[in-house]
């Protein structure tokens, strides 16, 4: 009863619009953020169209480096775009196109043969779409003569209803550029020179794309392959800006009903924080050591896919965006909406953000000077755990604070919200 | 919020249909010592199946309670967190959703936490069988792709002869084939003999229905291929299985027993006769009611998902301690490979830390809310399934344990479609195999929620336990046995209304 008559005052406050931070106000100004992050994540994705672009019509180690730090360039501002993910569907509905990640990278291309030859699992394990313009597949015959968008994304991505055939997105782009990653969590081969990232991670040759001098085999249709994905990427992009845009689909569902937006700016919060982030991506890879299990695996990324999310996370709490222009996208914040409740509440907010923010810079740190991010989880580096332990654990605080803020704002019953009436279709018996 | 039950009473039965519904009706059971005596009223009231078919009952759309989750209707309809776990709850989730994807590697491996698997196997990971957290997909109806799927198991036993029928129930399990256990594992680690691949062909059979149509039963046989082995005991009966979708498994494991027990106790004069598969735990020796798998063969999830760890993938966990899985004594080349457990990491092969994500996962995973409730065509095929009386052993609707082990699964009203009891499903389904006290007619009734999402999330699934049913009204025409006369009034329905009670089903 209490509960019902507390979310009645909160549904009046929202209409009577009597808050100096308007919630209506603070859905359009996480709106803004994410077109602005969707373009910026598009922008850079374009400038990465070039770089492969350049590759592709003048392999050399030159051009190869430009479009991998094209890629690195482009992971920044998408990686804090993971934000808007868990509460938004339509996000969710379209993430699997863009970042779907561990992939079985068998399915793509050559593979080392520590790799095996067959995932009875898996049929699609060592297709390699690369050096075979036919493919039988459960008996099933595949024209692959062309690399087309629609054999990539129709016939190969989740093929079988396998979540590790990824064909389209980043991590396949960051699977050709780089190529497998087969130093595990050992260190990095002698010879190679610069941070531990560019030590440790994949050494894919510019020659895998050199007609002329090819090595790998099929290089042209490895260009196709890499032009198609790339161009794909770019295009899902796109979609995803008009999705935020003043008539977009997206931007309508969280404006509509500023209260579910809310709900859905904090519960993608809190889900990117403890579930995908401290669970499935950090404590899953501390427990089984396994460099599989990193998230940006060739390109021994992951210290900065991690710490971009955690910057995503706090602009959407601080209602505040630094674009990759330099310039900011400010809005009504949560923060104000959560310190008029409770200052109390939104300075812990705040300090934890900060609190995971710092772990995040030392586990950076590290991957920047000491050694890479799969080399941090491995088995025996106690040192190295601990630093990656401290994310984890911040995060899982950082949660318990989110998880305070929906209660202060009384959106916790948000999914049982007219429990009581007779008309509501949705309604649980309770 | 109790006020608007207080005033609903079963009313007395109007005419024969009603009759029949009301002795199918689902009663919460007086025994219920979770209940308070308020709780049982409103809880029965709540569960009586309706009898208004002109509009959607209350809370209807919410099919697996409040976890029940509103995303948008694609592939990964069936692999979301339930909507009311906590965000401590979607963490374990999550990381038991990456155990479930993992694919495990044989020993030795630089991998130390992720090997152990076989020597024998159906499979590496687990959703290799369940595809997209839904149904497997068995060999395709096409000649031509005969031999390559994981999903289906082969399960194997020898007939119980009358003596030992005792002995059987006690050991909760069947007799095993003497040389290849109790499943056909078709692959194998390097070096290893794989058991054998199955091989299906099916024949035509027409069944003429009401109305001047006809479908088409595709009616299956088995034979194993390239037995590694040696030959199998010639007794040997071999029993296939389709991997299940993982829907709402953690609710049905939250319905109260005396529920269950209550749907067994209710009058057959309909020919209905269900049975609780009880059985010996071999693990706690306590007497358990198996709920789980198409014979009910397991009491919780976390057993049925150790079991398939053992016996699909070769893998050992704190229930299933053997790290060789399903290797006989007469296959002496498997017990001499090396296995996966690592003396700093635990004694398993899947630790029990490991083990405890994958049954969060496990139990976790949401119902879609239905679409169309009110659709007229919706309505109309739901009065079909109701009078048809396909509620007998697809019994609408729960209330669970308040008491439930996990917050998330108390006291949540669920409409699974399922009694959870064991029927005899005539001759056409029965398999000749007995698990714990099933016998080799018998079937538990599979629950029908998010049956009607089944090809929206994996395109070439099909029903049944081994898959022969390429439409859902193939899988009511199989329907024999205690449901003969329930198949038979779907027989003699004019094709509209089968199209409506098909319509109801794909609404579920």
């Amino acid at each position: 009863m209490r509960r019902t008559f507390a979310v009645g005052i909160l549904a009046a406050l929202l209409g009577a619009n009597v808050w100096a931070a308007k919630p209506d106000a603070v859905v359009s100004g996480y709106a803004d953020l994410a077109l602005a992050k969707y373009e910026d994540s598009l922008a850079t994705a374009r400038t990465l169209q070039q770089a492969v672009g350049e590759l592709l019509a003048k392999p050399s180690a030159e051009t190869l480096t430009a479009a991998r730090t094209a890629w690195l360039a482009a992971r920044v501002p998408y990686q804090q775009t993971e934000a808007f993910r868990f509460g938004n569907p339509i996000v969710d509905d379209w993430e699997g196109r863009v970042n779907a990640w561990p992939l079985d990278e068998g399915m793509i291309d050559y593979v080392d043969a520590s790799y095996g030859t067959e995932s009875d699992a898996n049929a699609y394990y060592v297709v390699n779409v690369i050096a075979n313009r036919k493919l039988s597949v459960g008996g099933k015959e595949v024209d692959a003569g062309e690399i087309t968008p629609e054999l990539l994304r129709d016939v190969l991505h989740e093929a079988d209803g396998n979540e590790a055939n990824v064909a389209t997105g980043y991590h396949a782009i960051e699977f050709l550029l780089w190529g497998q990653d087969l130093n595990g969590t050992g260190p990095a081969p002698e010879g190679r020179s610069g941070t531990p990232q560019e030590r440790h991670a994949g050494n894919r040759p510019y020659t895998d794309f050199d007609a002329a001098q090819c090595t790998g085999g099929n290089c042209e249709r490895r260009a196709q392959f890499l032009k198609v994905v790339t161009d794909m990427l770019v295009q899902d992009l796109q979609e995803m800006v008009g999705h935020w845009k003043a008539e977009g689909e997206a931007r309508a569902a969280v404006q509509e009903d500023p209260k579910a937006g809310l709900a859905a700016m904090l519960t993608g919060l809190g889900s990117l924080s403890y579930g995908e982030l401290a669970g499935e991506r950090i404590k899953l890879g501390l427990m089984l050591h396994d460099p599989e299990e990193e998230h940006d695996c060739f390109s021994d990324n992951t210290h900065n896919s991690h710490y971009y999310n955690q910057v995503g996370m706090m602009n959407v709490y601080l209602g505040a965006y630094k674009r990759v222009d330099g310039s900011e996208v400010k809005g009504e914040s949560l923060s104000a909406l959560v310190a008029e409740r409770d200052p109390a509440l939104d300075k812990e907010m705040r300090a934890r953000l900060d609190d995971t923010f710092k772990a995040m810079q030392a586990m950076k740190t590290r991957a920047e000077q000491v050694e890479t991010y799969d080399q941090m989880i491995g088995q025996g580096n106690a040192e190295g755990n601990a630093v990656v332990q401290a994310v984890s654990d911040a995060l899982v605080a950082q949660t318990r604070s989110i998880e305070r803020v929906i209660a202060a704002l009384e959106l916790g019953d948000i999914e049982l919200e007219g429990s009581d009436s007779l008309d509501n279709p949705n309604a649980v018996f309770q | 919020m109790a006020r608007q039950y207080a005033g609903r009473r079963a009313a007395p039965a109007a005419c024969a249909v009603a009759a029949l519904l009301v002795a199918a009706a689902a009663q919460a059971a007086p025994s219920r010592a979770d209940l308070s005596e308020a709780d049982r009223k409103r809880v029965q009231a709540v569960t009586a199946p309706t009898r208004d078919f002109s509009r959607a009952e209350q809370f209807e759309t919410m099919q697996g309670g409040a976890g029940t989750v509103a995303k948008l209707v694609n592939r990964d309809i069936f692999s979301h967190p339930a909507a009311n776990l906590d965000f401590e709850g979607r963490q374990g989730f999550m990381v038991g959703n990456g155990l479930f994807r993992k694919d495990w590697v044989s020993s030795p491996s630089s991998t130390l936490a992720s090997d152990g698997l076989g020597p024998l196997f159906n499979a590496r990971s687990c959703q290799a069988c369940h595809v997209k957290d839904g149904r497997g997909t068995v060999p395709g109806f096409d000649p031509e792709q005969l031999s390559d799927a994981v999903a289906l198991l082969i399960r194997l036993s020898l007939p119980a002869g009358n003596d030992d029928a005792r002995d059987q129930i006690a050991q909760a399990v069947a007799r095993p084939d003497p040389v290849y256990g109790h499943q056909l594992q078709p692959f194998a680690v390097a070096g290893l003999p794989a058991e054998g691949q199955v091989r299906i062909t099916y024949r035509e059979i027409p069944v003429a229905l009401g109305g001047g149509e006809t479908a088409t039963l595709m009616e299956p046989s088995y034979t194993i291929e390239n037995l590694g082995y040696g030959p199998m005991h010639p007794e040997t009966v071999l029993s296939p299985r389709l991997a299940p979708p993982m829907l709402g498994l953690g609710l049905l494991e939250a319905i109260h027993e005396d529920d269950i027990l209550a749907n067994a106790a209710r009058g057959h004069e309909d020919g209905v006769s269900g049975r609780p598969n009880w059985f010996v735990d071999p693990v706690s020796g306590a007497r358990v009611l198996g709920r789980f798998n198409w014979k009910a063969g397991q009491p919780t999830v976390e057993r049925q998902s150790a079991n398939a760890f053992s016996g699909d993938m070769g893998l050992s966990t704190p229930l299933f301690p053997n790290h060789y899985g399903d290797c006989t004594a007469a296959q002496t080349a498997c017990a001499d490979m090396p296995h996966g457990a690592q003396e700093h990491l635990g004694e398993h092969e899947v630790p029990g830390r490991l083990m405890d994500f994958v049954t969060t996962y496990s139990l976790n995973l949401a119902l879609p809310q239905r679409r169309d409730v009110d659709d007229p065509r919706v309505l109309a095929g739901k009065k079909l399934f109701y009078e048809s009386n396909c509620i007998a052993c697809h019994v609408p609707k729960y209330v669970t344990r308040r008491d439930a082990a996990r917050p998330e699964h108390r006291f949540q009203l669920i409409w699974p479609y399922t009694d959870l009891l064991l029927h005899d499903m005539g001759p056409g389904l029965a398999d000749g195999q007995a698990e714990a006290d099933a016998n080799g007619r018998e079937w538990r009734t599979p629950p029908l929620w998010g049956i009607g999402l089944t090809r929206t999330v994996n395109p070439n699934a099909t029903w049944l336990h081994d898959g022969r049913a390429r439409t859902l009204l193939e899988a009511i025409l199989w329907h024999g046995g205690e449901a003969q006369a329930a198949r038979d009034r779907v027989v003699d329905m004019t094709p509209a209304q089968r199209k409506d009670l098909i319509r109801f089903l794909e609404s579920l």
